[in-house]
């Protein structure tokens, strides 16, 4: 008798078991079970939640990997031992040493998010008497790609522990939740630990421990690891060029910075149909309007150059795409079946209002100089209210032209 | 038999678990958000709302027979103002930077729905006695949910507690700090009382399935 067969007897042996589900959900994970999960609001079409979820895994891999060497890139290069990379195929970005450095550092931030989430979900599952759902699979992937690449460790299971339960346990589980987990856990951390989620120290690995040496008394120079949008906001000159912001070759959360992968991963989530062409699109034309009006405003000479926002407020609308996470955003989070809108006319206002707010706040608050998690989250919140409307608009369009008909 | 018979036990201790005005009735909420982010807050805004509630109680059940029903709330509301001032003027007087602290949630101690509920609900029905154990139970039963959410968001946001430092020195890195904890800033924000408080709830109700509404 193979293994598979000795798995499933097993299984069904221990049917009655409370520890069963925990069985299950690693047995489904590494083996093909007979039997996936098909429930779930977000399962529309006749997929399984497993291929979905292995889908955007699969979409965000490359993003893991250039963020890994990018960790050890942007450590280096702030401290001077390697030349600028010039381009995605610079010999001094990808190197073993830069690699080293990024498994060092990220793959703690995977093992973390994976094991302390996936903890929480197994204890709900056995309280709860479940099955073990694969919905964390996906924001244990994103989770470690949205965070600086210096978080410490236990805070950063603290955040897991606190989205997986309060983002979605208490809502239902997997399906049920109202807000992106993911996005719960990058906003948890941000407000209980700014010192770590923002400034210009956290994005380049080592940046915060010399700091630390400097005010001990060592003698040496201080990493400077401003993002993009942090020079921007305090007017000052950005020493990166659009390529560099193109490929990804900037200090950033782990791994939103190459928006050449993110794309790749984009089209492959369009061609699988998992991801939601007309949000990722819409966000993107929200982002651009916004980028638009305060080019606008800045032609018209309506706002001073010595105004706080100038700096945010010139760069050109289109750039907007390319620098800080706005395209990750689209791509990985607002398109979450679960939170988005659902219609496909509330897909494009749910998606619109994201990129628009998103570069809003962007612009208008320096206290968060990225605002794309904030505006995905409210525009989550809003998200049922959108397809309610949406739906009453075409229950009355109906009605009418029933009217007109038996008139 | 003691001083309480069974009954007026029932008043003390019923508003303070399984009739709570925050986790059961969700009254209050308001200045619980707002007020928790420190102990010392917290317990001078039971205070306040205990002697509000249990000398207001007490006047309205003794007028109960002579408010025309149609002005009752009217009179309410100037009873409650009136004990209100008094709090307020002897925090200024007594507590200076505390009252800073509380603000206008001393002020907004009228409109807490919890004095208004039980002087409609109760002491317009029952004797002063009566109102007087009312009002301390459910006034209680306020103050312990303040101080358990005041607990929380004081030690894991400040990492003191009524002021004093228990964990450590942040700054210094002593304690707790030396091996990189650090303050959650988050649960100084009035959304982190709101979970907390909603913790709470979960709690209480997984404990007694009775109150599980459908």
């Amino acid at each position: 008798m193979g293994l598979k067969e000795n798995l499933h007897k097993f299984k069904e042996k221990n049917k009655d078991k409370k520890w069963i589900p925990a069985f299950n959900a690693i047995h489904t994970f590494l083996y093909l079970p007979n039997e996936t999960t098909h429930g779930g609001t977000h399962i529309k079409a006749a997929d399984d939640l497993k291929r979905t979820m292995n889908t955007v895994i699969m979409a965000l891999v490359p993003c893991l990997i250039f963020g890994m060497f990018n960790a050890g890139y942007q450590h280096y290069l702030a401290l001077g031992e390697i030349e600028s990379a010039n381009g995605f195929l610079g010999a001094s970005f990808w190197t073993l040493d830069n690699l080293i450095v990024g498994l060092w550092q990220v793959l703690p931030l995977v093992v973390v998010s994976y094991g302390v989430g996936l903890a929480v979900e197994f204890v709900f599952a056995i309280i709860k008497g479940h099955e073990v759902e694969e919905g964390y699979l996906v924001t244990g992937m994103l989770v470690p790609l949205i965070v600086p690449v210096d978080i410490p460790l236990w805070m950063l299971a603290v955040a897991v522990i606190f989205g997986v339960v309060i983002g979605k346990e208490v809502f239902g589980g997997t399906g049920m939740n109202i807000l992106n987990p993911a996005l719960t856990i990058r906003a948890f951390l941000f407000f209980a630990y700014p010192t770590w989620m923002s400034g210009d120290k956290v994005w380049v690995h080592g940046a915060v421990e010399r700091d630390q040496m400097i005010a001990d008394g060592a003698n040496l120079d201080a990493i400077s690891g401003e993002t993009i949008l942090g020079s921007y906001a305090q007017n000052n000159a950005v020493a990166y060029d659009y390529w560099d912001m193109f490929w990804g070759l900037i200090p950033g959360s782990v791994g939103e910075t190459s928006k050449f992968l993110i794309i790749i991963g984009a089209l492959f989530l369009i061609f699988t149909k998992v991801g939601s062409w007309r949000i990722i699109l819409s966000t993107l034309v929200g982002a651009l309007v916004m980028g638009l009006i305060f080019n606008g405003v800045v032609d018209s000479g309506w706002i001073s150059e010595s105004s706080k926002f100038y700096g945010l407020m010139s760069v050109p609308f289109w750039q907007h795409l390319i620098i800080g996470s706005i395209l990750f955003g689209a791509v990985y989070m607002a398109t979450d079946p679960v939170t988005a809108s659902q219609t496909n006319k509330g897909k494009w206002i749910y998606g619109f209002l994201i990129g628009f707010i998103s570069i809003m706040i962007r612009v208008f608050n320096p206290a968060y100089p990225e605002g794309v998690f904030l505006a995905i989250l409210l525009m989550n919140v809003f998200a049922p209210t959108i397809d309610h409307y949406v739906v009453q608009g075409n229950v009355k369009k109906r009605m009418k032209r029933l009217k007109v008909k038996t008139a | 038999m003691g001083l309480l018979s069974k009954k007026d036990t029932k008043l003390i201790t019923d508003p303070l678990a399984d009739n709570n005005p925050i986790t059961i009735q969700v009254l209050g909420i308001c200045s619980a958000l707002a007020i928790t982010a420190e102990l010392k807050a917290s317990l001078v805004m039971g205070i306040a709302v205990l002697f509000v509630l249990g000398v207001g109680n007490v006047v309205i059940s003794l007028m109960r027979n002579i408010i025309p029903s149609k002005i009752r709330i009217i009179v309410q509301l100037i009873v409650v103002a009136a004990l209100v001032i008094i709090v307020d003027q002897v925090l200024k007087a007594f507590a200076y930077e505390l009252s800073k602290t509380l603000a206008v949630f001393v002020g907004l101690i009228i409109t807490n729905c919890i004095i208004m509920g039980r002087f409609e609900a109760f002491a317009l029905g029952n004797g002063p006695w009566k109102s007087f154990l009312d009002g301390i139970g459910n006034a209680l039963g306020y103050a312990v949910i303040l101080l358990i959410v005041g607990f929380f968001r004081e030690l894991l946001g400040s990492g003191t507690l009524f002021g004093i430092p228990v964990l450590g020195d942040p700054i210094e890195k002593t304690g707790v700090y030396a091996i990189g904890y650090e303050n959650n800033g988050f649960m100084l924000m009035p959304p982190m009382a709101l979970i907390v408080v909603g913790l709470i709830i979960w709690v209480q109700r997984s404990r007694n399935k009775a109150l599980i509404e459908d």
